[in-house]
């Protein structure tokens, strides 16, 4: 019997067979496709595919034009943020962790941090500003991160003008970050201990127009698409995944809300001061790509509701520490974002320069030491925009992480894919897939 | 593997590679001891439910842990999928929020640790089991059959850790490529100092990319 594959000519070298993809004969794959019986074949979708979110690979086996297998391929963007964050300080890990799911940075920070703080047991001493501030930070960041998993999600189907509405607003809000951190994305801006510095001068009453303005801009998607036939025709009944579906796959998030679970971390489980805003949990009970969309477009106004909460309680916390009082652990710098964009203290250098050698001495030993975290393990989770994101952190009581693991939605939500999908038409796959909202930098880390 | 001891960086730095040239990357591991009761929130409350729910209960589970707010039942690995059960049917803990692992050589006989954090919806509760098995014999129950969603999560800790789950339907690695040597996350794996190899075709470590070093 001839081993003749049709998708891949294989050739022998001394470090085994060489399998080539690439460069078949059409002809050849054609007539042997020709030969066979059944009608299934296996089509790669991806890893470089504009609809699959990055470098996803899909492997679909087709009896036609309906799936009756999915495999994801993962593992194209693993950096290995993990491994390396064992060989930086505790507070140099935010720089990595921010660039997992690069969608949501601030969440990656904040469940990071919390995890830290746990471990050094300073939970109940974060100042309260800097709480407000997270939280502000990461409703802010939820909805540019909605609006990339709505904008992409329509034009996925082959819509285009909500993609640009999208991104319009989105880069208000990126803009918005870079008034506050300096940068745009990965910022690393939530530390452990509070926040890397203070809200520049005018900060709040910036957020409060920027509120004003997407409350009324939010709008254009909704507009388009809520109750569009045709969007509905092509959500509508895709991709479902019911409650025991979702539970059983550890599926957290949107898509278990629109199984019609309101669970939800910030009212169930709260951290940094949830409790103490006023804000709904939104549901949907259709399981399918369209009741995940509407979650996500009301969850834009909850986010909102939550941003405006914490704009008035900053007016009332101004002046008020964003960093925890412990000089061993908060870095010695004020720092604040100058003109030209970078943090800068020119007192801080006047001091440590001029005046005093045991605050040159500590900086130093702070910042290139970092500082010592008692051993023992520690979990906190955050409401991401794509479920419970888990930071997992062990320490061993120096001054670097033993271990840190982060427990991605995405990684986990993308599981289902092959529930959601088999069975169904290839189209639909595309749908399906844009729900889960899958960040391939958070998947592979 | 390589032995990150002997391995030579970039610019001529020996040993650990520690950049902060303090007290380097040796690691002191201080081991939890067994929790004295009463544990303290809902967790006197989870131990007692689960010792009614699972008789076997003092023989299954090595050591209860309260530690930073956070409830860790030491399982031993041949028991694991009995507990799992019962935490998952009786004490409603309907999510597994994956399964991850730690490398502690000095453990002798501990070695690998793989880590799973549980979810109750219901209680609104949470709970973490531990469970180890020696470097030398690297098998632990999967638990894909209690909760699929392990599935991913295993799969990754096999890739990184080496830490073999019996019963995976296809345990394969995920994110490194499927012919890649080694677990890398493990702390006998190095950070920096490895070939990337392709096929038929070998690109050195970066310190050893350049004559200058």
């Amino acid at each position: 019997m001839t081993t003749f594959d049709p998708y891949a000519s294989s050739r022998e070298t001394t470090e085994g067979t060489v399998y080539s993809v690439t460069g078949g004969d059409w002809n050849e794959l054609i007539s042997e496709i020709g030969s066979q019986k059944d009608e299934k074949i296996v089509v790669n979708m991806g890893p470089q595919h504009p609809s699959t979110h990055g470098v996803l690979r899909l492997v679909l086996e087709l009896e036609g034009e309906t799936v009756s297998e999915i495999r994801c391929g993962i593992g194209y963007l693993h950096t290995g943020i993990e491994k390396n964050i064992e060989f930086r300080t505790w507070t140099q890990a935010t720089t990595f962790v921010t660039r997992m799911d690069y969608l949501a940075p601030i969440f990656n920070e904040t469940a990071y941090c919390l995890a830290v703080e746990k471990l050094l047991g300073i939970t109940d001493q974060i100042p309260e500003r800097a709480s407000v501030i997270r939280v502000m930070m990461m409703e802010l960041n939820r909805i540019s991160s909605h609006m990339v998993a709505l904008g992409t999600g329509a034009l996925e189907l082959g819509a285009m003008a909500p993609m640009f509405n999208a991104f319009r607003e989105r880069e208000k809000v990126l803009s918005t970050f870079e008034k506050i951190t300096g940068l745009r994305m990965n910022m690393a801006y939530v530390r452990p201990g509070g926040v890397q510095q203070d809200l520049p001068t005018g900060t709040v009453q910036h957020v409060r127009e920027l509120v004003k303005d997407l409350r009324i801009h939010l709008k254009d998607n909704s507009d388009l698409l809520v109750g569009n036939t045709i969007w509905m025709k092509r959500t509508e009944g895709i991709g479902y995944l019911d409650l025991a579906g979702c539970t059983t796959l550890g599926i957290t998030g949107p898509i278990l809300r629109s199984a019609g679970l309101p669970w939800d971390l910030r009212k169930t489980q709260p951290y940094c001061g949830y409790e103490n805003y006023d804000f709904d949990v939104v549901t949907a009970d259709t399981a399918d790509v369209y009741g995940r969309f509407l979650v996500r477009v009301n969850e834009l106004e909850q986010s909102l509701r939550i941003i405006e909460q914490a704009c008035d309680k900053l007016d009332k916390l101004e002046g008020q520490p964003v960093m925890v009082a412990d000089k061993k652990i908060a870095w010695p710098a004020q720092l604040a974002v100058g003109a030209d964009g970078m943090g800068n203290s020119l007192n801080h250098i006047r001091e440590i320069m001029g005046t005093s050698m045991e605050s040159l001495i500590h900086h130093f030993k702070l910042v290139t030491e970092g500082f010592r975290v008692p051993a023992g393990q520690a979990y906190a989770a955050v409401e991401s925009p794509r479920g419970e994101l888990g930071a997992y952190a062990v320490s061993d009581g120096g001054t670097r992480p033993y271990r840190v693991h982060f427990r991605e939605p995405s990684f986990n939500n993308l599981q289902s894919t092959s529930a959601m999908s088999e069975g169904s038409m290839v189209a639909d796959i595309i749908g399906a897939v844009a729900s889960i909202d899958p960040v391939m930098g958070g998947v592979d880390r | 593997m390589s032995d990150s001891n002997n391995s030579r960086g970039m610019f001529g730095v020996s040993g650990t590679g520690d950049t902060s040239g303090y007290s380097g990357l040796e690691r002191i591991q201080v081991t939890p001891g067994s929790s004295e009761r009463p544990y303290g929130s809902y967790f006197d409350e989870v131990a007692d439910d689960l010792e009614r729910a699972y008789p076997e209960f003092a023989d299954a589970i090595e050591k209860v842990v309260v530690d930073r707010g956070e409830l860790t039942l030491h399982v031993k690995r041949e028991k694991l999928v009995e507990v799992a059960k019962v935490l998952r049917d009786k004490l409603l803990f309907e999510m597994c929020m994956g399964v991850n692992g730690v490398h502690y050589p000095k453990e002798t006989g501990r070695e690998l640790h793989a880590v799973y954090p549980l979810l109750s919806i219901t209680n609104n509760r949470r709970v973490r089991i531990e469970v180890t098995c020696p470097d030398s014999d690297p098998h632990i129950p999967s638990l894909v059959n209690v909760w699929a969603g392990n599935n991913w999560h295993e799969r990754e800790t096999f890739d990184m850790f080496g830490i073999v789950f019996d019963g995976h339907p296809a345990l394969t690695r995920i994110l490194m490529p499927d012919d890649w040597q080694g677990h890398p996350q493990r702390k006998d794996y190095a950070l920096n100092g490895i070939n990337v190899e392709y096929k038929g075709a070998s690109q050195p470590a970066p310190d050893n990319r350049r004559a200058y070093k």
